[in-house]
């Protein structure tokens, strides 16, 4: 097992490298003049030429890349003297456009990131396994093929069409909800559910679909096992056949996607963020995409890589312990 | 989220209350498609926005509304631009109305958008397929080596969170021939879950006994791969393509939707999809249309492939 561990480990370690190469070749190589990039649209030759210099353009590549890879670790001084920048450890870099650390610009939108997250997660995860457990139960029937042929309807609306369709509806013409806000939770617990309601079904629906579809189609595998025929025939109740038996085989696979699906988010809901105009991670990349500001662009991408190799790991681990006949001895 | 990961739900079941017929070949499948309602409207439709598609510069010309002529007597200048008449301007002139502020005919948007997006996603599919068949065979045909690099590189790719990558490469390259950049970044990322599949098939096939047989009969490696192999990949690559195609229409609505994507004045659905944001509480004609299109796409490339898993599993099953 710790052998497992330390391989799993080197193998993270090294596919985080790979990502900041990566990233770094995309963004310092790939792009014609990084620094014009950098600077924004509005921008003089001046400021450009300072800023390839506090960068280090000038460097050779192996430079740049460990100047950047060692801020990471331990931080990064731009220039010197009065006009000095510190950034400090993590440095994921400096937006020149906004005069900010990335990283601090990342740390105050997080928190509505991981909100929109973790609500549109419960949501999807007690209505698509609940669905997908009900139409396995009852294949074939009337309730099964309904909540399949919706799930195949749900998973193939673009969740922007979702998004402006939803708050068309329910905000522009019924007025039942106020238009979304980042608002906290500490300004009114209802308020802020009316606020991240719309956001959590948006982004839920498309997982809840297909994580209903993928239920469905485990537990009735599982349900065909010699295990499950034991388990009926020593005369267990039905209820409990499913609840001692069927359940943990059956969601098992469901947890690495789910892992995985919840690690992608983290680095924010892009699409859904910018739609209802939440103030998260995943607006702040949408925006910058727009300034073409490209260090955010550039430690988004980082973050968001990051949180879903860790993940796929930490999956990995979870489902060793949650299912026996993989566990490494 | 619009991922490229459209084979992700492979084992999510075949349909349920599709007839079981067996079927292998490509008439069985289609017959056996036809007993299906869901299956038939879904083609239909289909047929009818490809085409619209290939049409449009025909239809264009006869209701003489081009994709970018603009239509200053459609448009109420005094209420900001918003289009004259109720739904967003329909009428027998522009049948689906036209754009707030420039007057532009949706009917002629919406039939050369869909040129572009069945364009990129068919081009993108072609190119995914042909790079999963060929990595995903070398890996299951020679193991070894090969299959090492070529499992450490898909893994490497889908670790990746796709979208956000393709939207940095796509943001960061210099605005040249977005269409064809789009399809090489969705391909990029979309191959190896096609090659994963073709490397498990082909890993069980290279060791069944009419391959062996073939083997021993002195064919030589490219009568075995493409003969004997390929063959049999069959079913599993036309289920796979069908999913990957709507899989790819919806990124590509997706970047265009983020600004990434194909650049105006060239129409693309989700292009015109994010232009409608800023209109859809006093228009929402304008943003229904092209979010209907898409969605009814996206649903019939779904349900077609959908329901050719469940007849073709079907057919081996038995």
């Amino acid at each position: 097992m710790a052998r497992y561990l330390a391989g799993r480990i080197a193998g993270l370690v090294l596919i985080l490298f790979m990502v900041c190469l990566f990233t770094y070749l995309i963004f310092f190589k790939l792009s014609p003049d990084p620094a014009v990039m950098i600077c924004g649209k509005t921008c003089t030759p001046e400021r450009i030429l300072q800023i390839r210099t506090l960068l280090g353009l000038d460097q050779p590549f192996f430079t740049q890349f460990w100047d950047f890879l060692s801020g990471l670790f331990a931080g990064r001084d731009y220039g010197s003297g009065a006009n000095l920048i510190h950034c400090p450890a993590p440095c994921l870099g400096y937006s020149f456009q906004t005069s900010q650390s990335v990283w601090e610009m990342i740390l105050d939108r997080l928190p509505v990131s991981a909100t929109v997250a973790v609500g549109a997660a419960v949501l999807w995860l007690v209505i698509g396994i609940g669905a997908g457990l009900l139409s396995a139960v009852r294949e074939g029937t009337w309730w099964d093929r309904t909540t399949m042929g919706l799930a195949l309807g749900g998973a193939s609306i673009p969740n922007y069409v979702l998004a402006l369709a939803l708050q068309y509806v329910l905000v522009v013409k019924l007025q039942i909800l106020p238009f979304p806000s980042a608002v906290a939770f500490s300004d009114g617990p209802l308020l802020w559910l009316q606020s991240y309601l719309m956001p959590w079904i948006v982004l839920a629906t498309g997982y809840a679909c297909l994580y209903a579809r993928l239920t469905r189609a485990n537990v009735i595998d599982t349900l065909a096992e010699n295990f499950m025929r034991t388990a009926r025939s020593k005369g267990l109740a039905p209820v409990l056949t499913m609840r001692r038996h069927a359940l943990r085989p059956a969601l098992t696979p469901i947890t690495t996607i789910f892992g995985m699906d919840f690690a992608a988010l983290l680095g924010g809901a892009l699409i859904t963020e910018t739609v209802f105009g939440l103030n998260g991670v995943g607006k702040m990349a949408a925006d910058s995409i727009a300034k073409n500001d490209q260090p955010v662009i550039m430690a988004v991408t980082l973050l968001a890589a990051f949180f879903v190799v860790v993940g796929n790991v930490v999956v990995d681990l979870v489902y060793t312990g949650l299912d026996p006949r993989v566990r490494i001895r | 989220m619009t991922t490229a990961a459209p084979s992700r739900d492979a084992k999510a079941g075949p349909g349920a209350g599709t007839p079981g017929v067996p079927a292998t070949s490509g008439r069985r499948i289609a017959g056996a498609l036809l007993h299906d309602w869901a299956a038939v409207l879904s083609t239909g439709f289909l047929a009818l926005v490809v085409l619209m598609a290939v049409c449009a510069p025909l239809i264009t010309a006869l209701t003489g509304h081009g994709p970018n002529d603009f239509d200053a007597a459609a448009i109420d200048t005094n209420l900001g631009g918003l289009p004259r008449g109720s739904l967003g301007g329909v009428s027998a002139e522009h049948l689906f109305g036209v754009e707030p502020q420039n007057g532009r005919d949706v009917f002629a948007r919406i039939m050369y958008g869909a040129r572009v997006s069945f364009l990129i996603a068919i081009s993108a599919t072609v190119l995914t397929t042909l790079l999963g068949v060929v990595f995903g065979m070398l890996a299951g045909f020679y193991g070894g080596w090969a299959d090492q690099v070529i499992s450490r590189v898909m893994d490497f790719l889908m670790a990746f969170p796709s979208l956000i990558f393709m939207i940095a490469i796509l943001s960061s390259l210099p605005s040249g021939n977005r269409a064809v950049l789009l399809v090489v970044v969705i391909s990029v990322f979309g191959w190896p879950y096609l090659a994963r599949v073709v490397r498990g098939q082909t890993l069980t096939l290279v060791n069944r006994e009419f391959v062996e047989a073939a083997r021993a009969s002195g064919a030589s490696t490219g009568a075995l791969v493409f003969k004997e192999i390929l063959p049999n990949l069959r079913s599993s690559l036309i289920v796979m393509t069908t999913l990957a195609v709507p899989g790819y229409i919806g990124t590509e609505a997706g970047l265009s939707f983020l600004g990434v994507g194909v650049t105006p004045p060239t129409p693309s659905w989700g292009q015109m999809i994010a232009s409608s944001v800023s209109w859809y509480a006093v228009d929402p004609m304008y943003f229904a249309i092209p979010g209907l299109f898409l969605f009814l796409t996206v649903l019939s490339l779904t349900v077609l492939g959908d329901r050719i898993r469940a007849v073709t599993d079907a057919g081996e099953a038995s």
